[in-house]
């Protein structure tokens, strides 16, 4: 077995849980001096939480990973920085007020008498940007005065200036410009000729494809296989990736009229920052539209926008046919706008967690329920009981905490305070994450209740089985545009992941335009 | 942009203070009725040095993206504690005053315990601690009083004039800059500290030692409060436990660090800068005094001030996209 060399880093049978959630079950994984080794999988694969664990955010409940052939635990980040492993975060890890060159240092400035040398600080800041091939970047510079993709290549900089062995790069490119990833690709074939080892996380195929040696494809928290880069098709990739254990049952979906009315929601071109590029969609009353696509493509940021969080949002919003100006949740929710948005992070967005159950119910709802400023604690009692007995919330009571609740009750209630309002636009941003499998089968039927009822919805899942399974439509977003619209039997986990992808042969096979034919 | 450019940019906040200062001191000394006199220059310093050495406290917390609402209450402390143990001889002297320094030591670093072991935020942290610190000082001090023993000779070195002309405090506050500031601005731990207000994730995310630099900040913001609370004692040669002067000091120094272009969000500023606000905010006090106002009119006069400088310290909020951002 230990005929071949050591290798420089080796992961054996590492697994981590978060509460009942495997996140990563019994991975190994082996990465060689000189390669560059590609990690794919789809949403919640597990890729995150290898990389945290390899790069000492979070420790693995079991498993042990090797540098070297030295066994090594990483109990915070510095740990691993000083063991030698460096990585590049999806989230960037640089401080805004502080300068490039302060940024580069920060984990280990160069001292001198005690103090930071700051003439030694900018040689390795310069030495560092060059090795990143961008001398251009001023060492001085404010990093919050740096665009986004230049402010990405500082981080490789800072990576490169702690002389690591071990590189890993979470999706590094993805706010790169073409020109900028050219640029850093030349450094990372330099870098692996310089004997460094690593391991580069890309939903980019493209970008795989030519910089890979060995690809290790995870689903479910668990190592699928490891091929050598170019054995394997797309086609099979996207196989290997997709793969199920258990399949949820879905209420079937209505054929769909056209009734000829205008769409009850409808946006028009919008765009925001570099966040949103020239969004539009249809919805029409019955209708359940899903929002694809690898998480964070913009997808969070397109419901925000519709429901009034965000401001300097370009283009058109119109409901029944008619613009409409929404600034606020406020307007959003009102009679006139009919809108209702299920956030993503229901402990911080959606509950008021030390408050009861009852007092969370009510609250969107409370101004519909007050006469002259004072709550009618009649009508909240029968509203509130009516809710609870439609949603099925398993609870003690009206009066106990929320946060004692599990989390699917949990977001039953989130959802149920939005039904009081009776909203007929009704957007949700991921709401089956970490809630228990039979309350997921409970949240499909009922969208498809309040679908069939004439409410129109827009569901945004990071999960494509559920997308597939409630979706009448999907819009895959990349890059913050509409990658590709799919609709009726085009739904499918593999054109899903094709598209989220953006591998331009799939939605070649398909022929259908991205753009909006509703 | 050169080099140049972003040197001065990083220093913008302090050299438009130091502008501000040096316009409203102009006025102030011109329309003094004694003019620009050598004693009209030593008795505005004295003043202005006691804030700028609690503004600056206050500025090593507020880097960090914390606040301390108890630097005025180590303040009144150690000068309570001044005006007993700071007595006779050149040896008792000396260990009066590394006893006090060192009172401001412990007080800071107990505040820095709290926040970081105890996860309390710094706001209720230091409220509960300057409560407690300045129940010790009134406990020392019942009544306003002094030492007989107490070394006169020192306090004077402190207040008075070099050559005649130069008032020592100046000096004094200098040295205190370039021993206890400028080095800890320079160090690997002072940067962290403004890494920490900056980003604290980040800086974590980054290996920065977070616990070790919010503590090396909030105990010399207690050094630097008890070298403060040392100079009251030299001016007034006495201690007294005033509720109403801990807490002044505490609300003039978040406005003279604001007035000094220091964030409260963390991350920017200097503590060069929090001078020459507090230097801002006295002479502004003065002002009221040489155009002859009613005395009754100088809180209000100041509580505008510190309105406006609050005011001013959240201008970036209107540049916020996306609304959930107001309330991170």
């Amino acid at each position: 077995m230990e005929a071949a060399a050591v290798p420089l880093f080796r992961l054996e049978g590492v697994s981590k849980r978060y509460g009942g959630v495997r996140a990563l079950e019994k991975a190994d994984l082996i990465v060689e001096a000189g390669r560059v080794h590609a990690i794919l999988g789809e949403n919640g694969a597990g890729k995150s939480t290898l990389i945290k664990i390899i790069a000492g955010v979070v420790e693995p409940d079991e498993g042990s990973m090797h540098l070297e052939g030295r066994e090594v635990r990483f109990a915070r980040p510095a740990e691993a920085n000083a063991a030698g492993i460096a990585c590049i975060f999806q989230e960037l890890s640089l401080i805004p007020d502080l300068s490039v060159a302060d940024n580069i240092v920060i984990a280990n400035p160069p001292e001198r008498y005690g103090l930071i040398d700051r003439r030694r600080q900018r040689e390795i800041a310069e030495e560092a940007l060059a090795r990143a091939g961008a001398e251009d970047i001023p060492p001085l510079a404010p990093v919050k005065d740096l665009a986004l993709s230049r402010r990405q290549i500082v981080e490789i900089a800072k990576a490169l200036a702690r002389k690591p062995r071990l590189l890993i790069l979470d999706e590094a490119t993805s706010a790169l410009t073409a020109a900028d990833v050219a640029k850093v690709f030349a450094v990372l074939k330099r870098l692996r000729s310089e004997g460094l080892a690593l391991l580069y996380i890309s939903h980019r195929m493209h970008e795989i494809a030519e910089l890979a040696d060995e690809c290790t494809v995870f689903r479910n928290g668990r190592k699928v296989a490891t091929y050598r880069a170019g054995t394997k098709s797309d086609e099979e990739v996207v196989e290997m990736m997709i793969g199920r254990e258990y399949r949820h049952v879905f209420p079937p979906k209505p054929a769909r009229v056209d009734d000829g009315k205008a769409p009850t929601l409808e946006v028009r071109n919008l765009s925001w920052t570099q966040r949103l590029r020239n969004i539009s969609l249809k919805a029409r009353a019955g209708e359940v539209v899903g929002l694809g696509g690898l998480d964070g493509q913009g997808q969070r940021e397109l419901l925000l926008a519709m429901f009034g969080v965000l401001s300097g949002v370009a283009g058109e919003i119109l409901i029944d046919g008619k613009r409409v100006a929404i600034n606020s949740p406020r307007i959003a929710k009102s009679r006139a706008m009919g809108m209702a948005l299920i956030p993503e992070d229901r402990k911080t967005e959606g509950l008021m967690l030390p408050m009861s159950v009852g007092d969370n119910l009510s609250f969107a709802g409370l101004a519909r329920m007050a006469r002259g400023g004072i709550i009618d604690r009649a009508a909240e009692r029968k509203a509130i009981d009516e809710m609870i007995r439609l949603l099925a919330i398993r609870t003690a009571g009206t009066e106990i905490a929320v946060g004692s609740l599990s989390g699917g009750n949990q977001q039953k209630v989130v959802i149920a305070k939005w039904l009081m309002l009776k909203p007929r636009i009704l957007l949700l941003n991921d709401p089956t994450r970490g809630i228990d499998v039979g309350t997921k089968q409970e949240l499909y039927q009922l969208l498809r209740q309040l679908a069939d009822s004439g409410a129109t919805i827009i569901f945004y899942s990071t999960d494509y089985d559920e997308l597939v399974g409630c979706c009448d439509r999907v819009l895959v977003l990349y890059d913050g545009a509409v990658q590709r619209e799919l609709e009726g039997a085009e739904i499918t986990e593999r054109a899903l992941v094709a598209s989220a992808l953006n591998i331009s042969a799939s939605s070649r096979e398909a022929g259908v335009s991205p753009a909006v034919n509703a | 942009m050169k080099d140049w450019a972003y040197k001065f940019a990083e220093h913008r906040g302090a050299l438009l203070a130091l502008l501000v200062f040096l316009l409203l001191f102009v006025i102030y000394g011109s329309n003094h009725p004694a003019g620009f006199t050598a004693n009209v220059m030593n008795t505005a310093a004295n003043k202005g040095v006691l804030l700028a050495l609690v503004a600056m406290a206050q500025t090593l917390v507020v880097i960090t993206a914390g606040i301390d609402l108890s630097v005025g209450m180590i303040f009144v402390l150690t000068n309570c504690l001044a005006s007993a143990i700071v007595v006779g001889s050149p040896l008792t002297t000396a260990l009066g005053v590394i006893g006090v320094l060192l009172t401001g030591v412990v007080c800071g670093a107990i505040n820095g315990l709290i926040v970081i072991f105890g996860r309390l935020q710094p706001i209720v942290t230091t409220i509960a601690t300057g409560a407690v610190y300045f129940g010790i000082a009134l406990w020392l001090r019942p009544q306003p009083a002094g030492s007989d023993a107490f070394n006169s000779d020192l306090a004077d070195a402190f207040t008075g004039k070099i050559f005649g002309v130069v008032p020592s405090s100046l000096i004094a506050l200098l040295a205190v800059v370039l021993i206890i500031w400028a080095p800890f601005r320079r160090s690997t731990v002072g940067r962290d500290a403004y890494a920490v207000g900056s980003a604290e994730v980040a800086a974590y995310m980054s290996g920065v030692p977070i616990r070790r630099a919010k503590f090396v900040a909030y105990t010399l913001a207690g050094l630097l409060a008890a070298i403060g609370g040392l100079f009251l004692t030299f001016i007034t040669y006495s201690g007294e436990a005033s509720l109403a002067s801990g807490g002044n000091y505490t609300l003039f120094s978040i406005a003279s660090v604001v007035l000094g272009g220091v964030s409260l969000f963390g991350g920017v500023g200097s503590a060069v800068g929090a001078i020459f606000g507090a230097l801002i905010f006295r002479t502004v006090g003065d002002l009221l005094f040489v155009f002859n106002l009613d005395p009754l009119y100088q809180p209000l006069f100041q509580g505008v001030v510190l309105f406006l400088a609050v005011c001013l310290g959240s201008v970036r909020l209107f540049q916020v996209r996306n609304r959930l951002d107001l309330f991170g």
